[in-house]
């Protein structure tokens, strides 16, 4: 019989597919368990050696039918698997009286804290090691390897909520949608499908009954999964396969009637910012400076980060580049700038605010920021996260002026900068609002929480009034800029909503330029404002988003 | 006992993939090697064939490393894996 789940339509698409589960993670053996009753030393020792045999065969025979950096990775794991300190290490223990399991656990352990005691680049391959370890575990108690599951035939993937570790690895020619219980709107999981253009479903419960080989149709639309699907399923998944392909994006971001709406991308590095420019991008309108801080103990040198934006800025001559200073803390912490022990990140020391605990770090960063601009032709914007009221926007400003740099302006993540952006923008140049963060402190719903998936959209009619604030406020102060570089700008019909508020600019994952350049063309301003109004006067996230879409004829087109 | 000095050609030092064609090579090999920093006691010296030892080792672009081996073919073993280290592999 067929069943139908509901959850959250995080991605667009509409497809039919067999269903392959995510593997439970593998736990860990008990510490030093002894030998299994009966079994020698010898026995276990052969066991031991069978397995990581077998784990590096089958990443042998991934290394040969892959190609380029994918190949190097699984060629140096498979040499991982089968290395013979690590087995000599395993071994002894062995002989003294551990379990296979137990064994390997413990050596592959002290072979990971050395090297991420070594930093870098070493400390990020501890992680190849302890993937290593878990397969060889896995093999030995004959259950599935973790990670995401080897297919010939491309499948639906389904699981509880996807690490970033696991998305690291998803490669999207062999997975057709995703499907997670757990997870919200802006989890890693919708993060990365919509980076990939996966349809995608999250804060679905009951999808946790979905067995292997379970042939289901997922709506991401709709934010629907139905088992055993009906021809008029066929017919939806049929009707989204054969849509119309999206034109690429000129490059210029307008509505029907010329109104421009310049569109940006959201950059993490320098190679990031080549492909962004390659795809159209308009500017850069958030480029995250954590990249060349995270995984490091110490705060990078001068000439690193100076190296850093600059490889971002050549990308982009002659074009805007928002730059966001170091956003550390909640769900990015940082050695030298973040407290662990903070009882609640997400309200605690983070983004501008770790300038009161560790001074001298954002005003290093600023004067690198101001050195690499004079090293390039882009127009450097910058500006500062987490920003609560509008002394702390002046501060900000001042210490950018300070360093050099021209146009400084904050982030709209807080309520109680939205609510005073007039003031605040009296003080600055610009702001950006971050639409993630936004929702997450207006709706007091932590991001990463499937439970609350409803109340972390950004269609909430509260979070839109929060945007028009926002804009009146900039209304207010001579009309300065005001983008968005969330999620939000990513959705094609709510970035309609956001324009027709008065943002001024979008900025998006590269991948999302095409689809909305496409949408915003099909409207003009009166329509968009129309929309707005929709959408600021729905009662709920669900029905502001089904009035909107209704009015907007083309997503069906383009299967958006 | 044949003993050799390399410096690390790498422009990253002795990581994964510089690493993995070192170690698949000195397995390949009749004799077994050992790998040690400049300056380490012999006895500390590392399995040259274990990846895992050869990024434990820490070795960056411009370090010296001291390759061991004994037994026929210890010489010209050496010489092969001295050419290994001391190519920058990233720039192929």
């Amino acid at each position: 019989m067929s069943k139908k789940f509901t959850g959250v339509g995080v991605s667009a698409g509409r497809v039919i597919g067999q269903v392959r589960r995510m593997p439970e993670p593998i736990l860990a053996p008990a510490d030093g368990a002894p030998l299994p009753q009966g079994v020698s030393p010898e026995e276990e020792s052969q066991r031991l050696a069978e397995a990581s045999k077998a784990v590096a065969t089958g990443l042998k025979e991934r290394a040969a039918v892959a190609t380029g950096d994918a190949q190097a990775v699984l060629k140096a794991t498979a040499l991982m698997a089968s290395d013979r300190t690590l087995l000599k290490s395993a071994t002894k223990l062995v002989s003294s009286g551990t379990c296979a399991e137990s064994a390997i656990w413990e050596a592959a352990d002290a072979v990971a804290t050395q090297l991420t005691a070594l930093g870098g680049y070493m400390a990020e391959r501890a992680g190849d090691v302890l993937d290593v370890r878990a397969r060889i575990v896995a093999e030995l108690r004959g259950v599935p390897a973790p990670g995401i599951p080897d297919s010939d035939q491309p499948f639906i993937l389904a699981a509880v909520d996807l690490a970033p570790a696991d998305t690291a690895t998803l490669d999207p020619a062999k997975v057709l949608a995703l499907v997670t219980s757990d997870g919200g709107p802006q989890s890693h999981t919708a993060i990365i499908a919509r980076s990939l253009g996966l349809p995608a479903i999250v804060a679905a419960p009951e999808t946790t009954e979905l067995a292997d080989g379970d042939y289901v149709f997922v709506d991401g639309i709709d934010g629907l999964v139905v088992t055993d699907p009906s021809e008029a399923e066929e017919h939806l998944a049929q009707t989204y396969a054969n849509r119309e392909v999206l034109p690429d994006f000129s490059g210029t971001g307008e509505l029907s009637d010329g109104y421009r709406v310049p569109l940006l991308s959201n950059v993490g590095s320098g190679e990031d910012a080549q492909l962004a420019a390659a795809a159209g991008a308009e500017g850069v309108g958030l480029l995250r400076t954590e990249f060349c801080f995270l995984g490091k103990e110490k705060e990078p040198t001068h000439e690193e980060q100076v190296a850093a934006y600059g490889a971002v800025f050549a990308a982009f001559a002659g074009k805007k580049v928002v730059v966001r200073t170091l956003d550390a803390g909640a769900d990015k912490p940082l050695p030298f700038l973040t407290d662990a022990s903070e009882p609640n990140p997400a309200l605690g020391v983070r983004g501008y605010r770790t300038d009161m605990t560790s001074p001298g770090v954002l005003e290093r960063q600023l004067k690198a920021i101001a050195q690499a601009t004079s090293e390039h032709e882009a127009d450097v914007w910058v500006m500062a996260p987490m920003i609560s009221t509008p002394a702390e926007a002046q501060d900000f400003a001042q210490m950018a002026r300070a360093a050099g740099l021209a146009t400084a302006g904050t982030m709209i993540e807080v309520p109680s900068a939205a609510v005073l952006a007039g003031q605040i923008l009296q003080r600055c140049d610009f702001v950006s609002i971050g639409t993630n963060d936004l929702t997450q402190y207006t709706m007091a719903a932590d991001r990463q929480l499937g439970t609350l998936a409803e109340l972390n959209d950004p269609w909430q009619p509260a979070v839109l009034h929060m945007v028009a604030a926002t804009t009146a406020g900039a209304q207010s102060a001579d009309g300065k800029p005001v983008g968005v570089c969330g999620e939000a700008a990513a959705d094609p019909a709510l970035a309609v909503v956001l324009v027709g508020l008065g943002v001024t600019t979008l900025s998006m994952n590269k991948r999302a330029l095409a689809p909305v350049s496409a949408v915003l063309r099909t409207v003009d301003f009166a329509k968009a404002k129309r929309l707005a109004k929709l959408a600021l006067d729905a009662p709920s996230a669900e029905l502001a988003r089904s009035a909107v879409r209704a009015e907007l004829s083309e997503l069906d087109r383009f299967g958006l | 006992m044949a003993e050799r000095k390399a410096i690390i050609g790498s422009r990253v030092g002795l990581h994964a993939r510089p690493a993995a064609i070192f170690a698949e090579a000195a397995a390949e090999l009749p004799v077994e090697v050992t790998i040690a920093l400049e300056g380490e006691p012999a006895e500390d010296a590392m399995d040259a064939s274990s990846i895992l030892s050869l990024m434990g080792l820490g070795a960056e672009h411009g370090t010296t490393v001291v390759l061991r081996a004994e037994g026929d073919g210890a010489e010209a073993a050496l010489d092969q894996l001295v050419t290994i280290l001391e190519t920058d592999h990233d720039a192929e």
